[in-house]
């Protein structure tokens, strides 16, 4: 597939900070390398390319690479219904990029969510909390490392206080198991 | 790779003290009144912080995620096929739209959107419009009931009782549906569905006009409903609103048409649009997103590939036992057959590496999959883009300058639920 137009003018604004485009299933996705452009390349494609529509933002956690945050948005272009998917790494210890509320007001939701789930944080956005879990949750539970049964803790007012009731026992599901075989509780070994 | 973090919990005297910091500019003049979680008028647990100065409202501020099960995290401990129970429960009032939703999005991620067999597409879209017709049935009868106008709401859910019928007889299920497979639809359409189904379309004509007549020249409801909620044509983009709400404001799109699926193609129906942008127009986009959906299944009923009861046994899954289950009888009798079943039950289906987004326009608005997957059975991540909770984000921005009564009114004419929004 020739690569669109939009593509090309993305990657001669920004020359070797974009990477890719990569096409597959017909969608196009670049990647920045630098995570503290992505305002400057989001209001390019608003502007200049008339992506006017923010689809959704998701966040990936590659657990165990470097770096391990990947951030993704969906533009689209409501007038030619162009679509492309931007990404772009945050490292661990850094965890943060900027904000990109001001090219699309969706944005606020969004990024208080991937706040709230991940704990990736967005520095320029004015109210930064979390949306779905509680004020005072103490973790980010779709991080990779954070169980699926819930974690035990002792603070007060927060849901796993005491362990799942057969959380690590053999007939438990693990999180995370890359297939069925890593996940089927029946095959391993409660000693393990 | 763990690390130890200090997190600091103040005892809750404090916490209620920063939290009602966080309405910060309340000063003697301004009270500030909560609706919700549980309320009438929010459908749902939606709690919404009103900052009011006599009856207007001056600063609102929602606050979603009572209902947040952690469908996507779930999703990641899963295979594809399990989580489709999981879709079920988003959006409560569509869940045969949901389905067809997430069935897409994963046979898109495996390349294999494009080979569904035609008899399923056309299943796939009569239970899609169906569910459509179920939930804004919901939507306007709740709507309408918030309003004053009780009679609606009956009206409305005899109707619905017949397209749970409908549901039931197809999937078994009338609300935890999860009709759809990774390939195709569960089971063909059982004998004498079509007669029912075309049954509940004669009957649902003369409901609709009823209904329409109870409210569209309705003075209380035009009154009450005129020029309330306005959201301009650039606000709903930039809010990123999709669906009903999206064309009330009079954007022409919908991905029934921008960016068609299934057999879309082959049907012949048109997309209503608003003019102004207020809940009026919402309403009227909606009465005739069903007329369209109902124009669309009487096609599809016609079309339909096969026939009513499939003589000619056109297949309504993709014959390919590395995606489907072969039959039961097969795999009694056969190894590879056997064999394909073991696997799809205890891997899944062997999707691909790679990323994909796949947006549904269900009766909500957009209702998107984004699916980045390392290979095998499982996704890596999945993230729902739920068009209720996107949808909310407008309120803090729409709300303030409206009365504290016309609260319920704008909340029913954005039709959200909260099962999809807090996922």
């Amino acid at each position: 597939m020739a690569t669109p137009e939009f593509i090309q003018k993305i990657l001669t604004q920004f020359g070797d900070a974009v990477a890719g485009p990569v096409e597959f299933r017909g969608e196009w996705s670049l990647t920045l390398a630098e995570a503290g452009r992505i305002f400057e390349v989001c209001q390019f494609a608003k502007l200049k390319l008339g992506f006017d529509f923010l689809v959704d933002i998701s966040s990936v956690d590659n657990y165990g690479a470097d770096p391990r945050w990947t951030v993704v948005y969906h533009l689209r272009s409501m007038k030619s219904g162009e679509e492309l998917r931007i990404k772009t790494n945050v490292s661990e210890e850094k965890s943060e990029l900027p904000s990109v509320l001001g090219v699309w007001r969706t944005v606020n939701w969004h990024e208080r969510e991937i706040y709230d789930m991940m704990g990736i944080r967005f520095t320029g956005h004015p109210d930064l909390r979390r949306i779905l879990m509680w004020e005072g949750y103490p973790y980010f539970p779709l991080r990779k490392d954070f169980p699926l049964a819930g974690k035990p803790t002792d603070l007060p007012g927060v849901a796993f206080a005491r362990p799942a009731p057969l959380e690590g026992g053999p007939f438990v599901t693990v999180a995370g198991g890359g297939d069925a075989t890593g996940r089927e509780p029946r095959v391993r070994n409660p000693e393990d | 790779m763990s690390s130890v973090q200090d997190i600091e919990i103040r005892d809750s005297a404090a916490r209620a003290a920063q939290a009602a910091e966080t309405l910060s500019d309340v000063t003697g003049d301004r009270m500030v009144l909560n609706m919700g979680p549980s309320h009438p008028a929010t459908h749902g647990v939606l709690r919404i912080l009103l900052e009011l100065d006599g009856e207007v409202i001056t600063k609102a501020e929602p606050d979603v995620g009572y209902l947040h099960r952690g469908d996507e995290k779930i999703a990641e401990n899963m295979t594809y096929t399990q989580f489709i129970p999981y879709t079920d429960r988003l959006d409560y009032l569509a869940p045969l739209a949901n389905n067809v939703a997430y069935a897409l999005a994963v046979e898109k991620l495996m390349g294999i959107h494009d080979k569904l067999p035609p008899r399923c597409q056309y299943i796939r879209v009569m239970c899609a419009e169906l569910a459509r017709i179920s939930a804004h049935l919901l939507g306007l009868g709740a709507f309408a009931m918030d309003t004053g106008a009780v009679t609606v709401f009956l009206l409305t859910f005899t109707e619905r009782e017949k397209i749970y019928n409908l549901a039931e007889a197809a999937s078994g299920a009338r609300l935890t549906t999860s009709y759809t497979r990774i390939g195709g639809v569960a089971r063909d359409i059982p004998p004498g569905w079509t007669v029912m189904c075309q049954q509940f379309l004669n009957e649902f004509a003369v409901a609709l006009a009823e209904a329409e007549t109870l409210l569209t020249r309705n003075r209380i409801w035009v009154d009450r409903l005129r020029d309330l909620g306005i959201i301009s044509k650039a606000m709903a983009i930039d809010y990123g609103l999709s669906g009903p709400n999206l064309r009330g404001s009079g954007v022409d799109f919908d991905l029934r048409k921008n960016q068609p699926y299934l057999c879309y193609k082959d049907l012949d129906f048109d997309i209503p649009v608003g003019s102004v942008g207020d809940c009026y127009d919402r309403y009227l986009v909606r009465m005739e997103e069903m007329r369209q959906s109902m124009r669309i299944i009487q096609q599809c009923l016609d079309k339909l590939p096969g026939g009513a009861d499939n003589q000619s046994h056109e297949p309504v899954c993709i014959v390919d036992g590395k995606i489907t289950m072969p039959t039961k009888s097969k795999v009694m009798s056969s190894m590879e057959e056997l064999i394909h079943q073991f696997m799809l039950v205890t891997e899944g289906v062997n999707a691909p590496p790679g990323e994909v987004y796949f947006g549904h326009e269900n009766p909500k608005g957009e209702l998107g999959f984004y699916i980045n997957s390392r290979g095998g059975g499982t996704p890596y991540r999945l993230k729902i883009r739920a068009p209720s909770f996107i949808n909310l984000s407008i309120l803090p921005e729409l709300l303030p300058g409206h009365m504290v009564s016309d609260v319920p009114v704008v909340l029913g004419s954005l039709d959200f639920v909260m099962g999809e929004s807090d996922r």
